[in-house]
């Protein structure tokens, strides 16, 4: 399976946690931390993001980028 | 070894701003799937969008192209007017249930009837959002709302329109599909759809509206999660997903 | 072009093509009708295009997206339309869109008739639509005169970035005269690529926005204060009048548009027997042409406004004029326009006091 990463772009995240539903190997959470905004941005929490893009996908404020190794 | 961006926020999505719109708002989706259409097609310097009343009426903060506000329900109209004068330019209207299905149905109806040759994004979540969730004619019977709240009784308000059904009975509009956002594979859909509803303007095909079924998460009380759920559970049920027309 | 004979209708339709109008949106209502019918036939020869709205709802709509383009672009009406259009007018000035709006008035309230009247003037001048915002109304008297004015609103509406408003009645719609329709010279206008929508390329991928939604408080008074600058320019620049006979008279009729005409001929007669009579003729309606009425002679003792309705200019004159003279009212409506005999008679009337 190829690795995957995400980056938050937290200052946008309004913890809706749609990405958190999406997410097929269930690695994002809710973060603890608040943003400027008052929300608590989502987070990947433990390896195996596979770089599907899913949590993307379903973002509504284009908070996730996505990125995936290649040989 | 190297890495590849599989993700990142659409060239036409605004850099820098953060949307007015609720944590979970299906709003948000829809827009990124109109950037993202329009990035892939390279049509930003050419599309002219039309803001609608209601919750995405500052849809033009978010979205890099040429906009032009419509009052309530008029789009569809204003719309017209550009592309009688600009027919080489890519002019699409985003619309609520309340502004399109309610006080623009005259419009709406008529643009679909002159085969105009425009892109229609509507969103149906079944409720009016930006004025604090009223009944909307799109509501589901039996829904509470602001203004039923015993919810929609048909004796009083009749039953919810199925817009795309209704304008897939004319014989001009081309293109006419059903698709929601409430899981990755349905908002996959949802994109190839609106893609689709883009392409077929740039090749002169005729009009496209693409009912996108959307969520309300704050006004219907529920999680954002949770109102997808009720939308898969209740909303799809009454409309049902799918393409009615597509040029045959 | 030589003068040919014209019905007012399609001389305004004729003007328009030649100030290079190519776009127009239309809906039939009478005493309108042959402005769209024209247009329907015309445009397409022009290389232009003519559509036929689902209403006077939807045309103005229409014209407020085709005018956001920059191009020269019309639409006309009569009254009970103009009514339906009022939310759109007030949108197209709030976004700052150039439109030309025609209106063949006919009597009201309500359905009212389909014969002329003169009774839109409040709702035209004063708003209509809601908001603070002004339209540019002009008031046509002649058939030749429609034309030039017609003319003159596609320059206006594109200098102001206004809608403009060409103020006809019935009578002037439906009756003919020999007129010359001449190519505008500003008819080959390109749009005005800073702001028009759709040359996003040409302002280096810069998108153009046109609203009139401002939710915070301050940016929106700030829109105020610059469309009222506009309004106030348009004041200092844009006030035309006509002064007839105005010399050494004592009773002064205010009168525009057809009643004006009626009017001209009481001025004539009346003169032609001694009496010390004449006329001001606001050709613009907004803005009120209120530096000519400055202009009125010491000798004059009373003014009379007529009009088709029931006295809607009356208060612009006292304002006009800081009620510095008694200002008397005579109009006729449900289409009825005065005729020449009861404005001589008003006069005599006041004469004698």
């Amino acid at each position: 399976m190829a690795k995957g990463r995400i980056t938050v772009l937290e200052q946008y995240c309004k913890s809706c946690g749609l990405c958190v539903a999406a997410c097929p190997k269930k690695v994002l959470r809710i973060s603890e931390r608040t943003n400027a905004k008052g929300y608590r941005p989502v987070e990947q929490f433990t390896e195996g993001c596979i770089g599907c893009a899913m949590c993307a996908v379903s973002c509504p404020d284009a908070a996730i980028q996505v990125f995936k190794e290649q040989e | 070894m190297s890495e590849i961006t599989v993700y990142e926020r659409p060239k036409t999505w605004t850099p820098d701003v953060s949307s007015h719109y609720c944590p979970g708002c299906g709003h948000g989706i829809a827009h990124r799937l109109v950037c993202e259409s329009i990035d892939e097609l390279g049509i930003q310097n050419d599309t002219i969008g039309l803001a609608p009343v209601g919750c995405a009426a500052m849809i033009y903060d978010y979205i890099e192209t040429d906009f032009c506000e419509a009052p309530h329900g008029r789009a569809p109209a204003v719309a017209t007017g550009i592309k009688t004068v600009r027919p080489d330019k890519i002019v699409f209207t985003y619309q609520g249930d309340g502004d399109l299905a309610s006080i623009g149905m005259g419009e709406i109806v008529h643009a679909a009837n002159r085969g105009m040759n425009l892109t229609v994004i509507f969103i149906n979540n079944a409720i009016y959002g930006m004025t604090g969730g009223q009944m909307a004619p799109t509501t589901l019977i039996g829904q509470k709302a602001t203004t039923c709240p015993l919810g929609r009784d048909v004796a009083v308000s009749g039953y919810p329109i199925r817009v795309s059904e209704m304008l897939a009975t004319l014989p001009a509009p081309g293109y006419i599909t059903r698709v929601t956002l409430s899981q990755p594979k349905y908002i996959i859909k949802a994109k190839q759809a609106i893609k689709k509803a883009f392409q077929n303007q740039m090749e002169g095909k005729g009009f496209s509206l693409v009912e996108v079924l959307s969520t309300c998460p704050t006004n219907w009380g529920l999680r954002p999660v949770e109102a997808f759920q009720w939308l898969m559970d209740e909303m799809v049920p009454y409309y049902p997903l799918g393409t009615f027309k597509d040029f045959e | 072009m030589a003068r040919v004979l014209m019905k007012g209708t399609e001389a305004i339709a004729e003007a328009a093509i030649q100030a290079g109008c190519k776009y127009f949106f239309g809906y039939p209502i009478t005493p309108q009708n042959e402005i769209p019918e024209y247009m329907s036939a015309r445009l397409p020869e022009v290389g232009g295009r003519y559509v036929q709205a689902e209403s006077e709802v939807a045309s103005i709509n229409m014209l407020m997206g085709g005018g956001s383009t920059g191009y020269r672009v019309m639409t006309s009406s009569s009254s009970p339309g103009i009514s339906l259009m009022s939310e759109g007018i007030s949108y197209i000035a709030g976004c700052e869109i150039p439109a030309v709006i025609v209106n063949v008035m006919r009597a009201g309230p309500g359905l009212g008739g389909i014969l002329p009247g003169q009774a839109d003037y409040l709702q035209v001048t004063k708003g209509g639509g809601n908001g603070d915002y002004n339209m540019i109304v002009l008031a046509p008297s002649t058939l030749q005169e429609c034309v030039d004015l017609t003319q003159a609103a596609f320059d206006l509406a594109q200098k102001y970035r206004n809608p403009v408003m060409v103020a006809a009645d019935g009578f002037m719609g439906q009756m003919m005269e020999a007129v010359e329709v001449k190519p505008s010279p500003t008819r080959d206008q390109k749009p005005d690529t800073t702001w028009a929508l759709g040359f996003m390329r040409e302002r280096g991928g810069r998108k153009s926005l046109l609203h009139s939604l401002y939710l915070a408080p301050e940016p929106l008074e700030d829109h105020n204060q610059k469309l009222q600058k506009k309004y106030q320019a348009i004041r200092d620049a844009e006030q035309r009048c006509e002064c007839y006979r105005m010399e050494d008279a004592e009773v002064l009729i205010a009168a525009y548009g057809t009643t004006a005409r009626i009017c001209r001929s009481a001025v004539n007669n009346l003169r032609n027997k001694g009496k010390k009579v004449g006329m001001i003729r606001p050709i613009t309606l907004w803005p009120y042409p209120r530096e000519a009425f400055k202009t009125i002679p010491g000798t004059v003792k009373r003014i009379l406004v007529a009009e088709m309705n029931a006295g809607q200019m009356v208060d612009d004159v006292k304002v006009a004029t800081g009620c510095a003279y008694p200002v008397s009212f005579y109009g006729r409506t449900g289409g009825i326009s005065p005729s020449v005999r009861e404005i001589e008679e008003q006069c005599e009337k006041l004469l004698s006091l």
